[in-house]
């Protein structure tokens, strides 16, 4: 995709070039050149000012990570007595392991469940023909208006009601059927396709699902993979949710985001706390990286996400 | 009779050219198509439609969480809303909030994508390491700026001290509550940005060069060109930032809401939040849900109206 767009663009900057070299080029003496690179230095300055910036409180956690507790606030980036051994004490000090294991599950039946639904439900959307097919779809785009806080109160009461309370799955079981954003970005996928392969393989005896599941599956593995991450994201930094129905359990049930900010009262000093911010500082860290790691492998997938979204608008 | 006839062709033009979808469904089609969407439609019914209604019923009862039972209310709650001054004062909180924060994302964002727009060299870096943030779980971005704008020994007032500005007590003082959750925000604003990119990539070069050709400098061509061509951008990223600063959550409880300690209760008392603990603290699910409501009218509201401004201003392309 990204490949495409770029030789797209070279060939329009050769294309304009060849008409540079016919047309009368504009400013090209030398105060004109000038400017021009006085705005290329400007540029990088701002540039690396700004990754500087960006960059800052991530130096700031991994050092605050390393002190101990009375040298967090003198605000190096490199910290003067250097404490390694924080990373094994904070799972002493933290049900840490618990909270990644839980963080981990969830994610992952958060990402999988949403993933297989809503390409399931798009494919339905997008390659067959049925009365209200559009008013459906409509409906499925017209829930995305809806905040999530009318819908929090009965979601609640239904999971009390199932007995599912303090169990994982009022934080996936909705995930379950499908949701709008991800059945919109799998079925302008799906509707990528070439319509004729799929009546060619109707035609050879193949089986709607069969279709579905050994065709436009593996085709779609791209927006699949956008969906997954996209979800394994969401479901990775969802705080409100584990505060909701996981708060009120035992701590070492609690996810890592549930799991830090209790750990942020636990040691603060205006809550009875000595002010270890060291293991909140080391956590922090634990809960970051893999989102880094998971965008540094997923960085495409990801961009390419996010500028859906603003297409569809 | 003349003017039957002009108007005629194109119709009868694009009845012979496009095949009329056939009124007939195959039934076989039909019937797997519903099974496909199937879950969607169990998942609409209980957890949209359903729970939709049951959150009206709520609103209009009081509901006993201990026992289970539902006590019609009529209009309680709803008048309960109009007394509570908590519901005023953490309306106006998240409507400051939005009046700061929104314009602000929405410059800083636009300003990022155009510095990578233009950049030649190293842009795919820079977007990673602006993108970065965005990745970072709120949980970790709250802890970590909990410490950085601490007021007294805090990295961002000594970095503000080196310039000889005497940094405020950001958490502490309420007029300075919202300026930092804005700034926590902005740290985050990559995702608008990438947004603003797409919508800059795909404007053509030639215009700019057209406009060059007739004089324009880079402010005329901003306003003249980047501006309506990315307008479609940034009528979405206006939308989706305003319903977004209405519900901010996270931010406000990790900072102020997790224990007794909070030194701005009255200031850091966002909308969301107070409904959060009308619901799940003091278990008020009838007033909660009223507070719910009100907001999803507040929200429909807002985005009719920028909806309504937003098609004055915005340019489509052809082929939307």
């Amino acid at each position: 995709m990204s490949v495409l767009k770029s030789t797209a663009a070279t060939s329009r900057d050769a294309l304009t070039g060849a008409i540079d070299v016919v047309r009368p080029v504009p400013k090209t003496d030398r105060t004109g050149r000038l400017t021009a690179g006085i705005g290329k230095v400007l540029m990088t300055v701002l540039l690396i000012g700004f990754a500087l910036l960006f960059m800052y409180p991530f130096a700031w956690l991994l050092a605050a990570s390393l002190k101990p507790a009375d040298q967090i606030f003198d605000n190096r980036l490199i910290p003067e007595t250097l404490r390694p051994s924080n990373f094994v004490q904070v799972w002493h000090e933290l049900p840490l392991l618990h909270w990644l294991f839980n963080s981990v599950s969830i994610a992952l039946l958060a990402a999988g469940a949403v993933a297989v639904s809503s390409s399931l439900i798009a494919w339905g959307f997008a390659y067959f023909r049925f009365p209200g097919r559009n008013i459906l779809f409509g409906l499925v785009l017209g829930t995305m208006m809806l905040p999530g806080s009318v819908t929090m109160i009965p979601m609640y009461l239904i999971w009390k009601q199932t007995g599912l309370l303090g169990t994982w799955v009022p934080l996936f079981g909705a995930n379950l059927f499908g949701s709008a954003f991800y059945i919109f970005l799998q079925r302008q996928f799906f509707l990528g396709l070439p319509r004729e392969i799929f009546e060619a393989a109707r035609i050879d005896g193949a089986s709607y699902w069969q279709m579905f599941w050994k065709m436009a599956m593996p085709l779609s593995i791209p927006s699949f993979i956008i969906v997954f991450l996209f979800e394994f994201q969401a479901s990775w930094n969802n705080f409100q949710g584990a505060l909701i129905y996981l708060n009120s359990g035992s701590v070492d049930n609690f996810t890592t985001p549930l799991g830090i900010a209790y750990a942020m009262t636990k040691y603060s000093p205006t809550a009875g706390g000595h002010g270890d911010y060291q293991y909140v500082m080391v956590a922090s860290l634990l809960v970051t990286l893999p989102m880094l790691l998971l965008f540094s492998f997923g960085q495409r997938y990801f961009i390419e996400g996010v500028a859906t979204q603003g297409r569809k608008g | 009779m003349t003017l039957n006839s002009t108007a005629a062709p194109p119709d009868s033009g694009t009845r012979s050219l496009t095949p009329r979808p056939r009124r007939k469904y195959n039934r076989r089609e039909a019937l797997a198509g519903y099974l496909f969407i199937s879950p969607w439609i169990i998942g609409f019914l209980i957890f949209t439609a359903g729970t939709m209604i049951y959150s009206l019923v709520i609103s209009f009862s009081h509901y006993n969480l201990a026992t289970n039972l539902i006590r019609p209310a009529g209009l309680d709650n709803y008048k309960g809303l109009l007394e509570d001054p908590k519901v005023a004062a953490s309306l106006g909180n998240t409507l400051f909030y939005a009046v700061l924060a929104v314009p602000l994302e929405i410059i800083v964002a636009l300003f990022l994508a155009s510095l990578l727009n233009h950049a030649s060299r190293g842009a795919g870096f820079f977007r990673t390491v602006y993108y970065l943030p965005k990745m970072t779980p709120m949980v970790a971005t709250a802890s970590v700026f909990m410490l950085l704008l601490n007021g007294n020994t805090g990295a961002i007032n000594r970095g503000l001290r080196l310039i000889g500005i005497h940094g405020p007590q950001w958490l502490v003082d309420p007029a300075w509550v919202k300026p930092s959750i804005v700034l926590m925000t902005l740290w985050g604003v990559s995702g608008t940005m990438v947004i603003f990119l797409a919508a800059l990539k795909n404007v053509p070069r030639e215009l700019y060069e057209v406009a060059a050709l007739d004089g324009a400098g880079p402010v005329r061509k901003f306003f003249s060109i980047t501006l309506p061509m990315i307008s479609g951008a940034m009528f979405f990223n206006v939308i989706v930032l305003s319903i977004a600063a209405f519900q901010v959550f996270d931010q406000s409880y990790l900072l102020f809401w997790r224990d007794q300690s909070n030194a701005a209760p009255e200031a850091s008392l966002f909308y969301a939040v107070y409904l959060f603990q009308e619901a799940f603290r003091q278990f008020n699910f009838g007033f909660a849900a009223a507070m719910a409501w009100l907001l999803f009218v507040i929200l429909m509201v807002l985005t009719l109206i920028q909806v309504k401004v937003g098609n004055r201003f915005v340019y489509y392309e052809g082929d939307r």
